[in-house]
């Protein structure tokens, strides 16, 4: 199963590396990892997406917890939060497929960011679900390039 | 006023408690070997830096406290790699400290430049690299408390050059606070109740326990429960001393080597307390048939230790010795109410029995020396009083099965990384921490090899350390497994050049002995004892003796090969 972890890690040079290390060095695996600056200038906030069965990912969040660099680290699946990743999309868009294109944007409430005579640039934001239907939708017209950012996370206030 | 980094880092060194730096000196270091005559601490110059990581670790070992060693940047920091991962896998408490180039050079590829804090990051509990010397102070004081604290374990630290000469108030930070590391020591009360109530209901009950034990100063709890419970114990190659192995309890080490008995007791437990040990494949088998009759209690002070390996019913994350100590506190009362003796008289009898029919044993030899034989000799005339350091291998497990422990922090051995050339440049750390006493390394003839240079150490210091080689001729474990699984493909396993080590030892200034009859063993190894200095004894033994009791790798504990 896929598990969101939120990591809250010291804000300190290596750091990445080190939580990068862990996953590579013990064989689990990262689906994708997003690394920001948080309200306290001292730490980060990684997001990391994983697999793994039950086990695996208590080892994980475990190993997580035994650096010495990490504060917290906490495993959104387990509870109510909100997940989005924002992608970068670069489209073909000959002009016989240009008003289909334009209709997937807006029925996803994406945005166009940039447009030439053949390729659109389009930025979708949402879950991994959304994220993966908008890729699915417009892949039948090409898709030239494609810039993801990671999942990021946020417990939601009222759990329950 | 202002001191140097250098001198910061001395001073560091004398607060932090530090008696003794194993170490080499290089051009990054210079600064701090400068300031090394006002030092609080002796210094030890090895003649490798792998030496100079094993004696802090063998000291470590020997002594309970942190192990400190000193290198230079480059190959003087590579060189240590081996020895650092040897004490990460054993849990070992031992600060390294790291010249480097510059800062201005940092990454420039700099002469004798390496990215150490990189290098061993999946090695170390954790590593600084000092970029200011502000920090220092508060680098050395957090490098020490990781070190030493929850799992031990080893703490390095990169010095670079222009940090060391760079001059700044000192300043002692009193308190160590970090709001990322806070090991948890205290037992959850609910646990150690449910724990007490498993052990009284338990008909079969066996402790397993493992290093942890001897880090956490668990082993008087630890004896007290087996003691007036009647709960016969075994251990881990890391836990050997954590219980008197001339107590009938005492059933020997479990595992790949392990003991008939102990084997087939967790085999057949119906509780087992796992105590600071993590389910290591040398000592489960086959994880799907480890104790499979039996409930599980893991004591541990890592998490990650815990439901890594296997699967048990009832974790405990604390200290070993706090949690053994809040268990004899639950059930002392129950000494009163409860026969544990009687109630284990069934099962104490079977394992009786199972220690009987298949005991630790060897065919003796009157042409040949039995290298067990040898080990047995030495326990006795050292009354098992001695400190054991082994190499790895064969005389590795002989050492472990043959030598019985009475007391903790006596047997150094590489269990986890099983790194040959420990044993000697250990015994010269434990030797350090503990002048008085007779330090042996248990030696094979290949392993011995890898860190030989180090009688120069041992000589120049006066150690009283006794290197016992039993000379097999062979690189024997390797040979062992050759023999049985790889039908005597004994490719690149036989030492046929070897040195002569008596002359050897002579060159160095230490004394040499030569053993090759069975009828001289006794009287040489007791003269080589009683010789002062570094002594090495070269025992010609039986060449293609194999360690039994031996569970074939992957197979479960109770296919064991037997004498
Ligand atoms: C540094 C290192 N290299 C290789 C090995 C693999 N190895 C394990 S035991 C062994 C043989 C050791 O031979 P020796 O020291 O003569 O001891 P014996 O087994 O004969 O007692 C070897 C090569 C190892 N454990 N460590």
């Amino acid at each position: 199963m896929r598990h969101t972890l939120s990591v809250t890690v010291e804000n300190e040079p290596g750091v990445l590396s080190r939580v990068a290390g862990l996953f590579s060095g013990r064989g689990f695996n990262i689906e994708s990892l997003n690394v920001g600056p948080t309200l306290d200038p001292g730490a980060s906030v990684m997001t990391v997406t994983t697999e793994g069965d039950e086990q695996i990912i208590e080892q994980i969040v475990k190993q997580l917890r035994k650096l010495i660099t990490v504060i917290k680290v906490v495993d959104l699946t387990e509870m109510k939060s909100v997940l989005r990743e924002m992608i970068l999309l670069k489209v073909n868009a000959c002009d016989a497929n240009r008003a289909e294109i334009l209709r997937t944007v807006d029925i996803f409430r994406c945005k166009v960011v940039d447009v030439s005579i053949d390729e659109i640039t389009i930025e979708a934001t949402g879950n991994h679900e959304k994220i993966e239907a908008i890729i699915g939708l417009l892949n039948r017209f090409g898709i030239k390039e494609i810039s993801r950012s990671g999942m990021v996370a946020m417990k939601r206030s009222m759990q329950g | 006023m202002e001191l140097s980094g250098a001198q910061i880092l001395l001073e560091c060194l004398k607060r932090e408690g530090v008696e003794v730096v194993f170490g080499f000196p290089g051009g990054a270091v210079i600064d701090i070997y400068n300031e090394l005559p006002n030092a609080s601490f002796k210094h030890v110059l090895v003649r490798h830096e792998q030496a100079a990581i094993h004696a802090a670790d063998g000291y470590a070992r020997a002594s309970g406290k942190v192990g400190c060693c000193l290198v230079t940047s480059g190959p003087g920091a590579t060189n240590t790699v081996t020895g650092i991962a040897t004490a990460y896998m054993d849990s070992i408490p031992v600060v390294i400290l790291t010249g480097q180039v510059p800062t201005p050079l940092i990454g420039n590829d700099a002469f004798q430049e390496v990215d150490i804090v990189g290098i061993t990051r999946p090695c170390t509990k954790h590593n600084y690299l000092v970029k200011d010397v502000k920090n220092l102070a508060h680098v050395i004081r957090q490098a020490f408390f990781i070190a030493r604290s929850g799992r031990p374990g080893p703490v390095l630290v990169d010095l670079p050059k222009d940090v060391m000469q760079t001059k700044t108030e000192f300043v002692w930070p009193e308190d160590v606070h970090m709001r990322s590391y806070n090991p948890n020591y205290k037992p959850h009360a609910g646990q150690i109740r449910k724990v007490a109530q498993l052990i009284r209901d338990a008909e079969r009950p066996l402790i397993y326990a493992g290093g942890g034990v001897i880090s956490s100063h668990a082993h008087e709890a630890l004896t007290w429960l087996a003691q007036n419970l009647h709960i016969p114990v075994t251990a881990t190659l890391m836990g050997l001393g954590c219980f008197p192995g001339n107590d009938k309890l005492w059933l020997g080490m479990l595992g790949m080597h392990g003991t008939y008995a102990a084997n087939m007791a967790i085999n057949n437990a119906d509780f087992v307390l796992a105590v600071g040990a993590r389910f290591d494949d040398r000592v489960t088998g086959k994880v799907s048939t480890f104790a499979p009759k039996a409930t599980l209690v893991h004591v541990d002070i890592d998490p990650t230790s815990i439901q890594k390996n296997v699967s048990v019913h009832v974790p405990l994350v604390a200290d070993c010795r706090l949690a053994l100590e809040a268990l004899k506190e639950e059930l002392e009362p129950s000494l009163a109410v409860y026969d544990f003796e009687e109630g284990h008289r069934p099962w104490l009898g079977k394992v009786a029995a199972w220690a009987k029919e298949h005991p630790l044993t060897y065919k003796p030899s009157a042409e040949t020396i039995k290298p067990q034989h040898v080990v047995e000799v030495l326990h006795e005339l050292t009354h098992g009083d001695a400190i054991i350091a082994t190499e790895v291998g064969q005389n590795q497990m002989w050492a472990a099965q043959f030598y019985k422990f009475n007391k903790p922090n006596a047997f150094l051995s590489s269990g986890g990384l099983g790194t040959m050339g420990y044993g000697f440049p250990a015994a010269i750390g434990a030797q350090f921490a503990c002048p008085d006493r007779m330090v042996i390394d248990v030696a094979g003839d290949g392993s011995i090899q890898m860190n030989i240079q180090e009688l120069a150490t041992s000589v120049a210091n006066k150690l009283g350390i006794k290197i016992v080689i039993l000379n097999n001729g062979f690189l024997g474990m390797v040979r062992q497994w050759q023999e049985l699984f790889y039908k005597r493909n004994y490719c690149e396993t036989c030492m046929d050049a070897q040195p002569d080590f008596v002359k050897l030892a002579e060159a160095y200034g230490a004394k040499g002995f030569r053993i090759s009859k069975t009828a001289e063993l006794r009287r040489v190894l007791q003269e080589a004892l009683d010789t002062p200095g570094t002594v090495i004894v070269d025992v010609l033994v039986e060449r293609e003796e194999n360690v039994y009791p031996m569970v074939p790798a992957g197979a479960s504990l109770t296919d064991m090969l037997l004498v």
